[in-house]
């Protein structure tokens, strides 16, 4: 009774007490040998391989497959993964094992659109990325040749009216939220924010459609106001964003400026701001390369055209995105397919010049990110 | 003796300035509404005749189109909702910690590629991918009435635009799951571990229940996205004037944003009232789902200390 005994003496012992004699019940319970998982892994995307190969080679399909050997030697990985455990280590593991080979196939089943899209572009992209591209617009091109720059030129100026538009905006509401906001006002904003950056961008496009066309008539078309547009989807990105960082401000540096005699305006302007500049800007990078790709709204309030247009406020003007969609669903005849390399090669414009914004924005929100606390 | 703080002008001119700011989202947010309303009069009293594809009214013209917009979007979260989860499962709970950040950001270049770049995408690459798995469904399972033939021979069909939607929301998806899981109580998960639970054990005892109101709201915010979102389904789809809920045929039943941005640039008269109408209708769902979505946020934001 008193002595202690190691668990494997104790079951033999049970065993020849009753008299059954069970062949051999260890307490930690079957496992599967270090890399069997991996063995699986890869035997299910050899054998999946095997099988589009097939198909390949019986000229089924026209090429071979390689998305559907990732994705249902995946798929084909989780079952026989789950069936090897269940007999070998028991129900709870085996569900345990599934699990975690379904989650990690749903990052693997993510991954695969962005791969094949950034591939696909890059792919297409390239046959039209030279100089003419970007230094010509479509006037008077009809068949192969010219480029973008117009529809850059429309990017950029649209784009930049909208930071103007929206950044003030943005940033004064989050100050106010962050260092006066108080009661239902705020929260009414904060909400309603919120809420804003939900409001599909088509809506924003026919709100400024239906705007205009009170005050100038339906026709009215101009780089203006698809600028209004995006600033619709863009003041409640630089507000979150902005709150945000804003909020990570220690009370201390507040505190001490007031100690000082410093009035709360100038606090804000001269001690909160410059701390949190670099996570704004971020914040509104991040903002324009949410609204710099958008189609909806610039195709509807200001139109496309072949030319360039470097004025604002009157006159339609082509937008990035937009070109992309006219160059591809207007390509037709003999030089169809001179227009369809021109909308790969603006996607791929337009993907290098959101993951730059994306990527700079990460970047220094990372290296002159304020220091938490004191 | 207290001597009333002296108010400086600057402070008042700065605070002013802030709370003007502030309203003019609150105006920006009204002004949207109101805007879409006086445009939509004209097509809300249309009569028969007057309306695109021979509608006798409003509501007859956009019917067909909301319920487009509502499929493709159910379909787009039944996607999209399981991988979400698993994807933010994976990186909150799953993926070794030092690369986990890394993994999130390349979800997060999912969000960056324009909408436009995916129709492109869905047009040239997924379609033609699917096309032979319709086909094989149709052979197979189309007694089934989602499968019923003529299959699509272009394979541009309301799955494969929903396929495009749920590639398209799954960022956002993820982006709040992921943070619902990570805010889960610590104690709770080493509790867990402790008696002896497998990692999935742990997760849908102490992760998921934490975590269901999350999702709710990052499904109802998914579902926000999905049913505004316009160019993936404009250029992907090859629309009808239809309502069926058969995946895989020629003709399929349009979106509200699809068909605002296909008909627009060439609509005159009425026709571009009833858009801006169809737009009202879509505008007055988002928002719905959106402040339902928020409010359960928000409720949860309550309880979300959970662990301090």
């Amino acid at each position: 009774m008193t002595t202690t005994v190691p668990g494997t003496t104790e079951t033999a012992a049970l065993g020849e007490v009753s008299g059954i004699h069970p062949p051999h019940v260890p307490l930690t319970g079957g496992s599967l040998p270090r890399g069997t998982v991996w063995m699986v892994l890869v035997c299910g995307w050899l054998f999946a391989g095997a099988f589009f190969a097939l198909l390949w080679a019986a000229d089924i399909t026209t090429t071979f497959s390689l998305v559907g050997t990732v994705f249902f030697g995946t798929v084909l990985f989780d079952i026989v993964l789950y069936v090897i455990s269940r007999i070998v280590e028991g129900a709870r593991r085996a569900k345990d094992r599934l699990v975690t080979s379904l989650v990690s196939t749903a990052f693997v089943i993510a991954l695969l659109p962005l791969v094949s899209l950034i591939w696909t572009v890059v792919l297409g992209g390239l046959a039209r990325l030279d100089v003419a591209f970007f230094t010509q617009s479509m006037r008077n091109i009809v068949g192969e040749g010219g480029g973008a720059l117009h529809a850059i030129i429309g990017t950029l100026l649209i784009t930049l009216a909208a930071a103007i538009i929206s950044v003030p905006i943005g940033l004064l509401t989050s100050i106010y939220l962050v260092e006066y906001g108080r009661g239902p006002f705020a929260r009414a904003i904060t909400f309603l924010v919120d809420v804003m950056t939900g409001i599909p961008s088509i809506v924003a496009g026919l709100f400024v459609f239906a705007l205009f066309a009170l005050i100038a008539g339906p026709a009215v078309r101009n780089g203006f106001m698809g600028a209004v547009a995006l600033s619709v989807l863009m003041i409640p990105v630089v507000v979150r964003s902005s709150e945000e960082i804003l909020r990570l401000v220690p009370n201390e540096l507040r505190e001490a400026s007031y100690a000082l005699g410093v009035p709360k305006w100038l606090t804000i302007l001269k001690i909160v701001l410059p701390t949190s500049l670099a996570g704004i800007v971020t914040g509104v990078m991040l903002a324009i390369a949410r609204v710099i790709g958008e189609t909806a709204p610039l195709l509807l309030v200001t139109g496309f055209t072949f030319s360039m247009n470097y004025n604002l406020f009157d006159d339609r003007m082509m937008t990035l995105p937009v070109f992309v969609y006219t160059q591809y669903t207007q390509a037709a005849g003999v030089s169809a397919q001179a227009s369809i390399d021109r909308a790969w090669t603006a996607a791929l414009t337009l993907i290098v010049i959101m993951l730059v914004l994306n990527l700079a924005g990460r970047l220094i929100a990372k290296i002159f990110a304020p220091k938490r606390g004191l | 003796m207290t001597t009333k703080a002296t108010v400086r002008i600057g402070d008042r001119v700065f605070s002013t300035t802030t709370v003007v700011a502030g309203a003019v989202i609150l105006a920006t947010l009204a002004a949207v509404a109101i805007f879409l309303v006086i445009q939509s009069i004209p097509a809300l009293v249309a009569g028969e005749g007057e309306l695109p594809n021979d509608s006798a009214n409003f509501w007859q013209y956009v019917g067909p189109l909301v319920f487009g917009t509502i499929w493709a979007a159910f379909l787009a979260l039944l996607f999209a909702t399981p991988l979400s989860i698993g994807i933010a499962l994976f990186i909150s709970h799953y993926a070794p910690r030092r690369v986990a950040q890394t993994l999130g950001y390349v979800i997060d270049l999912l969000a960056a590629v324009p909408s436009v770049v995916f129709g492109l995408w869905g047009i040239v690459v997924l379609a033609p991918l699917v096309q032979p798995l319709y086909q094989w469904l149709g052979d197979n399972l189309g007694w089934i009435p989602l499968f019923a033939g003529p299959i699509s021979g272009t394979g541009r069909t309301i799955l494969t635009a929903a396929m495009v939607l749920a590639v398209m929301v799954i960022p956002i998806m993820t982006a709040i799951c992921r943070e619902v899981f990570l805010q889960a109580p610590r104690l709770h998960e080493e509790a867990a571990l402790a008696l002896g639970a497998t990692r999935w054990e742990m997760i849908r005892m102490s992760v998921l229940p934490f975590a269901r109101s999350g999702i709710v709201s990052a499904v109802m915010l998914g579902l926000g996205r999905a049913l505004g979102e316009t160019f993936a389904v404009a250029m992907v789809l090859s629309p009808a004037f239809v309502v069926k809920l058969a995946l895989l045929q020629a003709q399929n039943p349009n979106t509200i944003a699809a068909n605002i941005a296909l008909q627009f640039p060439e609509a005159t008269g009425v026709s571009v009232n009833a858009l801006v109408a169809s737009g009202l209708v879509l505008f007055v769902v988002t928002l719905l789902v959106n402040v339902l979505a928020r409010w359960i946020i928000s409720r949860r934001a309550a309880f979300s200390g959970a662990d301090a």
